[in-house]
């Protein structure tokens, strides 16, 4: 089972940053138990470039999606067998303790849309 | 055989036994609407064919035997994936008919069940309102009058929360180790939640029973966990009061005006029982001496104060809330007077937490009618009326108002 992690800034981060998971320790452990399939940091969104095509016609701006406090940062793409997995992987990560992580599983196409 | 006879042995076979009919089918297919559905088509078809055949030896197998056939039958039809024609395969294997299964498998079943229906990826109504439905085999008709929505609401409410266990591959499992530390708070915040649907003035009465049952199921599925032995006290000291707890009007009686004759002594007796399994300084445990002091003592003046403060005093410390704070005040105010009550009133509100809380402006009002000052009580108690949402709870507050007025 696939799921995107996205990992954001948090208005509110941990304040005790002496707790906080290393993030070399982490790549290295999951990368070892085969959990991480990619993953990266990302630049600011003010590198962001958003492209829309609207009745033909190429629409290109400058920034991201949406201008909000917390923005995303990086990316992990996890392979694990379920969502308590998962989120064990993800509390060991350092941006959960100064940010916030989202998981987001792959949808799953053969199962087609449930209502 | 009477219908109606015949309709009490469906509803305690269902009683004991639709959570471990449905744990188990959802354990095989991973359907949690197919499980469901089936589980109620065989409650359905017992209340049709007992009345001709005698109810069964085994009525728990006897259902067990025709949710697990009705199942097949589904996936039958559905099964032109593999995936399902598996799933079949497995059901149809134990085919031994009405023998039930392993006890700790069962039991397992149901704990798996109670654990991913409050799973904290799920939203807080969600929790409830699955467990009302899976666990607890609630109508979702029923759970929405209760939860002040449209059964639409709720039926979509419930579908996302079964949809997202599958999407997120949320487990069917019983956490270990500490994780299980870390889960099992949660699970008794649901039934806690549960509880306190069926306890409030306008609650739904039904759901106080159900997460009796609940607690006490779980605390025999987990018999090690101090803080399930704990919950399940607590409910039985609160739910000991039902009876007593309004007038014939319908007005809510605080404690010291409830006529104790009419508390339940067996609920009491159970919770004392609980209690007594249970150790330590968790916040279920502290809450249910609490409540024990308060059910056990003759009468209201008999109550010990100085215990109940006491664990006050260690419950704020596991439990920092305003109204564990506000609590510990108005516990203060009995046990050393009204003097040391509004002192930790006045510390409880520093944090702003209690802010227009009602029953924080009604203790002041209780405290200072003790201390003597009725007029300003009698003000504090109309403040606290016009505040509180609940029709009861207002017309309580303002009598205590109008005896002040009249000097009682």
């Amino acid at each position: 089972m696939k799921y995107m992690m996205f990992v954001c800034t948090d208005i509110e981060p941990e304040t005790d940053e002496s707790r906080v998971p290393d993030i070399h320790a982490w790549v290295a452990d999951t990368d070892a138990r085969g959990q991480r399939v990619e993953g990266s940091v990302l630049a600011s969104p003010a590198a962001a470039t958003t492209v829309r095509v609207r009745g033909g016609e190429l629409l290109v701006s400058d920034g991201p999606f949406a201008e909000t406090k917390e923005v995303i940062v990086g990316f992990d793409i996890l392979e694990c067998a379920d969502l308590d997995e998962a989120i064990a992987v993800a509390r060991a990560h350092p941006m959960a303790w100064t940010g916030r992580l989202e998981l987001r599983p792959f949808a799953d196409l053969d199962d087609g849309p449930r209502d | 055989m009477t219908d109606r006879a015949v309709a009490e042995a469906v509803a305690a076979a269902g009683a004991d036994g639709y959570a471990r009919i449905v744990a188990a089918l959802i354990r095989v297919t991973g359907d949690w609407t197919l499980a469901e559905d089936s589980a109620q088509e065989a409650l359905a078809s017992a209340l049709e064919r007992w009345p001709a055949d005698g109810v069964p030896a085994n009525p728990g197998g006897w259902l067990m035997t025709v949710a697990r056939n009705r199942a097949i039958d589904v996936l039958r039809r559905a099964s032109v994936e593999r995936r399902k024609l598996r799933q079949v395969a497995m059901l149809a294997e134990p085919a031994s008919g009405d023998e039930p299964e392993a006890e700790d498998e069962v039991v397992d079943d149901r704990l798996r069940l109670i654990f991913t229906c409050c799973h904290p990826a799920l939203a807080i109504e969600a929790r409830v309102a699955l467990t009302l439905r899976t666990v607890v085999g609630v109508p979702t008709g029923e759970i929405a009058r209760a939860f002040l929505v449209s059964e639409a609401t709720m039926t979509r409410r419930l579908t996302r929360a079964k949809t997202k266990i599958a999407q997120a591959r949320i487990p069917y499992r019983v956490p270990t180790g500490p994780a299980l530390t870390e889960r099992l708070p949660g699970v008794l915040g649901v039934l806690y939640l549960l509880f306190t649907r069926g306890y409030d003035a306008d609650g739904e009465p039904a759901f106080a029973d159900e997460a009796v049952r609940l607690a006490g199921l779980l605390e025999r599925l987990m018999p090690a966990q101090p803080e399930v032995s704990g919950l399940l006290a607590l409910f039985l000291f609160q739910h000991s009061r039902r009876d007593a707890r309004r007038d014939a009007e319908g007005n809510l009686l605080t404690l010291d005006r409830q006529d104790r004759c009419r508390w339940d002594g067996a609920a009491i007796a159970a919770g004392r029982a609980a209690l007594g399994r249970a150790h330590g300084d968790g916040p279920y445990v502290l809450q249910a001496r609490i409540a024990a002091a308060h059910a056990t003592a003759e009468s209201s003046a008999d109550t010990d104060w100085s215990a109940i403060a006491d664990c006050y005093d260690r419950l704020v410390r596991v439990q920092p809330t305003p109204v564990v704070a506000l609590n510990r005040a108005v516990a203060h105010g009995f046990a050393d007077g009204p003097t040391a009550g509004l002192r930790l009133l006045a510390e409880a509100r520093a944090g702003g937490g209690l802010a227009d809380y009602p029953l924080a402006v009604a203790a002041e009002a209780e405290l200072i009618a003790r201390g003597g000052d009725p007029d300003r009580a009698a003000d504090l108690f109309r403040q606290a009326a016009a505040l509180v949402r609940s029709e009861p709870e207002r017309r309580a507050l303002n009598a205590r108002a109008d005896e002040l007025d009249t000097g009682g």
